[in-house]
């Protein structure tokens, strides 16, 4: 494959349908500048700050774009706030729909066949592949991203995290707790000094 | 198009392997095909849905086969070739043999950060009322284009509930065709699980979204 795209690249370069410096700088952008902790830093701010949870579940989008969120992937965005009684998980059956301007560019899992396939009608068992495992009378409820619209889980604030900053609490917001595939880490417990 | 991206209920395709979110590329011409795929969107000779029905249009072997970088180089060298871009020698041999044809627009490097930060809405001004509100109670069409549709296969005649609505956006299955964007209402569609999959589901629900045309009123009758 490398080289039947490094030859795909020189021929677009040459007849000047893009700039190879254009490349270079998309690729730089989504490996390196915008990625999950977006969305920590989001979801730590709704965790801390009752209004502006409400502002996101109102309109994510501009709640998102407050923070200087936004654009590609991210236009249309809704937040979906996971409780102890409804578990949320997103997908995109069809391709690869994700949230890029909080997320970054999605993992391989994301996109291949086993999880576009059984996350609408599985999600308790790919919950449970990932190593989590839910109350049984939590509801599972699929979002599956057909259109541009794009969907951020709220996760649930963990237990014993009272009193800790937002720096901290983006800490424990992994990026699968925003898919819905994951929850967000607890944190250590204090070591006592003895 | 009921082809091989129409993944949802598909069974048997093994284990999910997840990975940390730092390994977002296994190879370096992931990167480029990545990129490449970008950069040609922003010139407009053809627009998103364009290009996912193109990457849906490989048969349905070749797609389970590829990864998804592979498929989109794949639907990146359809797209260049439906629009005479490039020719297939050229891209085999990399190497020009014709002069090249004009694109629109080219994205330069300095231009990079704003059109990503911009983006592209697909949200665009209604010119209908919308037919159907929160809390109606829809059923999707059964239908079975052989062209570019968002409507998976497993909620297609199916019972549901509008659960949002979301103003009009571009529609896919006429904007991938060259048809134009003609908007349409768009809506979030809760359907139970069980109407999706009987008792075969841990689901209590999927939530799917829905262009007007998708969707009529349960047990409407023939137009």
């Amino acid at each position: 494959m490398e080289l039947r795209v490094r030859a795909l690249e020189s021929v677009l370069v040459e007849k000047g349908y893009v700039d190879p410096k254009a490349l270079d700088i998309l690729i730089e952008t989504y490996e390196h500048k915008v990625g999950p902790r977006n969305g920590a830093r989001v979801v730590a701010k709704a965790w801390s700050d009752p209004a502006y949870r409400q502002s996101l579940l109102d309109d994510a989008t501009a709640a998102i774009a407050s923070l200087g969120y936004t654009g590609r992937q991210g236009e249309h965005m809704i937040a979906l706030e996971n409780t102890p009684a409804v578990h949320n998980m997103v997908v995109c059956t069809l391709c690869s729909c994700y949230p890029w301007p909080v997320l970054g560019l999605p993992p391989v899992w994301y996109k291949s066949a086993p999880y576009r396939s059984r996350a609408v009608i599985d999600p308790r068992g790919v919950l449970r592949e990932f190593g989590f495992e839910l109350p049984a009378e939590t509801e599972f409820r699929v979002w599956d991203s057909t259109a541009e619209v794009r969907y951020l889980v709220l996760p649930m604030r963990p237990p014993g995290t009272d009193g800790l900053s937002e720096e901290d609490l983006a800490e424990l917001v992994t990026r699968d707790s925003m898919i819905g595939t994951g929850l967000p880490k607890t944190p250590e417990p204090k070591r006592e000094l003895t | 198009m009921n082809g091989a991206q129409d993944l949802g209920g598909m069974q048997a395709f093994g284990p999910i392997h997840p990975e940390d979110d730092v390994s977002l590329f296994h190879a370096d011409w992931e990167r480029r095909v990545l990129a490449m795929t970008l950069a040609m969107g922003a010139t407009g000779k053809w627009n998103i849905d364009t290009s996912r029905a193109a990457r849906e249009s490989l048969p349905p072997a070749q797609y389970l086969s590829s990864s998804y970088y592979e498929i989109w180089f794949e639907g990146l060298k359809r797209l260049l070739l439906n629009t005479g871009l490039a020719t297939a020698e050229e891209i085999e041999a990399g190497e020009l043999k014709r002069a090249a044809s004009s694109v629109p627009r080219v994205l330069m490097a300095d231009q990079v950060p704003a059109a990503l930060l911009r983006g592209g809405p697909a949200d665009r001004p209604a010119t209908a009322a919308a037919r159907f509100e929160v809390g109606d109670s829809v059923q999707t069409r059964q239908m079975h284009p052989s062209t570019h549709t968002r409507l998976p296969r497993y909620c297609r005649g199916k019972r549901g509930r509008i659960i949002a609505t979301h103003g009009t956006h571009v529609f896919p299955d006429t904007n991938a065709i060259g048809l134009g964007e003609q908007p349409q209402w768009l809506y979030t569609v809760r359907f139970d699980a069980f109407e999706l999959w009987g008792a075969d589901t841990t689901a209590a629900s999927v939530c799917v979204d829905c262009w007007e045309p998708y969707l009529d009123y349960p047990n409407a009758g023939p137009d």
